[in-house]
């Protein structure tokens, strides 16, 4: 099964298993079923609840927060996770913000999927990554979806917490199987939420990416691991804010790798969070791996220059351990 | 699509003990708290709706329980005619116990069962739609009601709201309190075209409520809430007027306009044409507002 017909099918169950929930977004209805066809089929079962929207990411994203504050709960799809931006003040200032600010806490059931990052050619305005711009939020969890976490499991979870909940989504991801690694590498789930990527050896490194990036993490840790005989256990955490990732015992170096471009990254959270708590067994700093800090260029060759790449988390991986 | 009624203020007869009990403590109310602020007792801001307290009055005749009412920044009036809660209110604003929302949302944040306002100019509006998509379908009948200030209408989300309110048949109530000015720019500076055509673009009846009998306006407004509850938005717009300052000491409006705005206030011709009842039911608002005040200082913090 593919990542995107394994996030359709949770959507699917999400809405059989829950009569109050609503998807809303853009094009979303049969036969289309959304630019990326991951609502495919739900507008069909679900006509009452599955609902096309005017070109209004604002709006769209305050009818969620409504329904969500009377009591429903409600998933929006932002076509492009770029366009949350016109959402931004909805998610910030109300949904996330009204889970608090009135005192007694307020259960808001609302998730809004974004599908993010580049590699497609789309251009400056449809591949950004925009996680970094929505870490810190009171009351606002980051999720990324992953190949090794079902999405019918981060679903549920994102709804158990009863707060605004966003889901970046790596577009290049929809198309790749879910739960295949690297030979000869090995996948389980390492703490609740946080899947890994081994080899029973004892690590050189601890990589942590999110889930857009993981392939790319995985094809150097095949080539670190052939080439110059690194060993690299990968860390994928389903929850990316508020950070919740547990080091392996002896663990001395540490990589935190994103799509999301330089400046004000998550992994400099998530590093601040390492370093915080594990500093003194650390042989050095975590180190970010990222894009370079730019627009994302359209042209391949330019494009390609800037993100992030298995090339790039190889280099700075080999740098850093051999010198 | 249109509709514009003049009456003078007690065109239709006196307004019930309480319905003025309750214009009179709104007031009372809001006097009392630009008093405390001038005596560096309160934290922070607050927007008194002083010359429009008949808006919510007028209104909550025409509102049942199940209905949600969204306010905003200047949501004291609101607040008090819904709840008739000043001893919350108050602590809410001074963070004292008893507060509302725990003195975390303070003046323009406050939520309590159906009541909500927050205070970010249009942010309201959407969310108010996914609540009417909410009543349509568990609680036929019910409406969401909205306040909002004539300068709200330069923000985006205004219109998408609206947008879908009319493609989706939301019971939705967009009611406008136009008092002409938005902190301190008139809204001739700020508005092209008007709320009606506004409205009228989106197919959207709007009425227009000039004057503050509570009588009149309720008259008029009774049948297009009553379609709302049937799926028909509404715009209304209150021609109002602000007698106070946008919060605190910012009034920069010319003297002759302070006149001509002063001159327009609900109170006046109620007073006038029974000093005696006005009088009496307004040394009881200021009794029961001064009670409130006294017990609410001597609190301790929320
Ligand atoms: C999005 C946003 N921009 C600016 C403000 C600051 N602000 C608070 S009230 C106000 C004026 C609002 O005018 P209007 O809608 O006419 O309401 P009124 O104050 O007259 O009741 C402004 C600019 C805000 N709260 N939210
Ligand atoms: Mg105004």
């Amino acid at each position: 099964m593919r990542v995107a017909e394994n996030l359709n099918a949770a959507l699917h169950r999400a809405l059989a298993e829950d009569p109050d929930l609503h998807l809303l977004g853009e094009d979303v209805l049969d036969p289309y079923g959304g630019a990326f066809k991951i609502t495919r089929g739900l507008s069909d079962r679900f006509p009452e609840r599955v609902l096309s929207t005017p070109i209004s990411e604002n709006a769209i994203t305050g009818v969620a927060a409504g329904l969500a504050l009377a009591g429903d709960s409600a998933i929006v799809e932002i076509m492009f996770g770029d366009f949350a931006a016109l959402a931004f003040d909805q998610l910030v200032n109300f949904a996330a913000k009204s889970v608090s600010m009135y005192g007694s806490r307020v259960p808001m059931r609302l998730v809004v999927r974004c599908p993010v990052g580049g590699g497609r050619g789309y251009g400056p305005t449809h591949s950004q990554s925009l996680q970094k711009h929505f870490v810190g939020v009171p009351g606002l969890a980051l999720y990324e979806v992953s190949p090794f976490h079902d999405n019918a499991d981060v679903l549920a979870e994102m709804f158990a917490r009863e707060e605004p909940c966003v889901l970046f989504e790596d577009k290049v991801l929809y198309t790749r199987p879910m739960y295949e690694v690297a030979e000869p590498f090995r996948l389980d789930v390492h703490t609740p939420g946080v899947a890994r990527v081994f080899l029973d050896e004892r690590p050189d490194c601890v990589v942590v990416a999110g889930g857009g990036v993981s392939h790319r993490v995985m094809a150097a840790m095949r080539s670190l691991l052939l080439e110059e005989e690194i060993v690299c256990t990968l860390l994928v955490p389903s929850r990316l804010y508020p950070v919740g990732i547990e080091l392996p015992p002896g663990t001395r170096r540490v990589f935190v790798v994103e799509e999301g471009t330089a400046g004000g990254t998550w992994g400099a959270e998530v590093a601040h969070e390492i370093h915080r708590r594990h500093f003194a067994d650390l042989d050095g700093p975590v180190t970010l791996i990222h894009s370079a800090d730019s627009v994302i260029p359209t042209a391949p060759h330019l494009e390609a220059a800037v993100l992030v790449g298995a090339d790039d988390v190889h280099r700075v991986i080999r740098e850093t351990l051999r010198g | 699509m249109t509709a514009t009624v003049t009456e003078a203020a007690v065109a239709e007869g006196a307004p019930s003990d309480e319905d003025l009990s309750l214009l009179l403590t709104i007031r009372a109310f809001e006097e009392r708290l630009l008093d405390l602020f001038g005596q560096g007792m309160l934290n922070g801001t607050t927007h008194t709706c002083l010359g429009q307290e008949y808006v919510p009055v007028a209104l909550e005749a025409l509102l049942r329980p199940e209905d949600h009412v969204f306010s905003n920044h200047r949501g004291h009036g609101h607040y008090l005619a819904r709840h008739r809660d000043p001893e919350g209110l108050l602590a809410e604003i001074m963070g004292r116990r008893g507060a509302v929302c725990g003195g975390v949302g303070g003046s323009q944040h406050i939520r309590t069962e159906r009541y909500l306002s927050t205070g970010v100019q249009g942010e309201s509006l959407p969310v108010a739609c996914g609540v009417a998509l909410r009543l349509r379908r568990v609680s036929p009948g019910a409406l969401a009601c909205v306040y909002v200030g004539d300068g709200t209408w330069g923000e985006g989300g205004v219109y998408e709201a609206l947008n879908l309110a009319a493609l989706w048949r939301l019971p939705l109530l967009v009611v406008v309190e136009n008092n002409g000015i938005a902190q301190s720019t008139p809204t001739q500076r700020a508005m092209a075209g008007t709320i009606a055509g506004r409205a009228a673009a989106f197919g959207i009846a709007h009425e227009r409520v000039v004057g503050s009998d509570l009588a009149a306006i309720r008259r008029q407004l009774a049948p297009g809430v009553e379609a709302v509850r049937g799926g028909a938005p509404l715009v209304v717009e209150f021609v109002t007027h602000r007698l106070g300052p946008h919060s605190k000491g910012d009034d920069t409006r010319p003297a002759g306009e302070l006149a001509r705005v002063r001159a327009a206030d609900w109170r006046a011709p109620y007073a006038a044409a029974e000093p005696e009842r006005v009088a009496r039911l307004e040394a009881a608002a200021r009794a029961r507002i001064e009670a409130v005040v006294a017990d609410v200082v001597a609190r301790e913090p929320s």
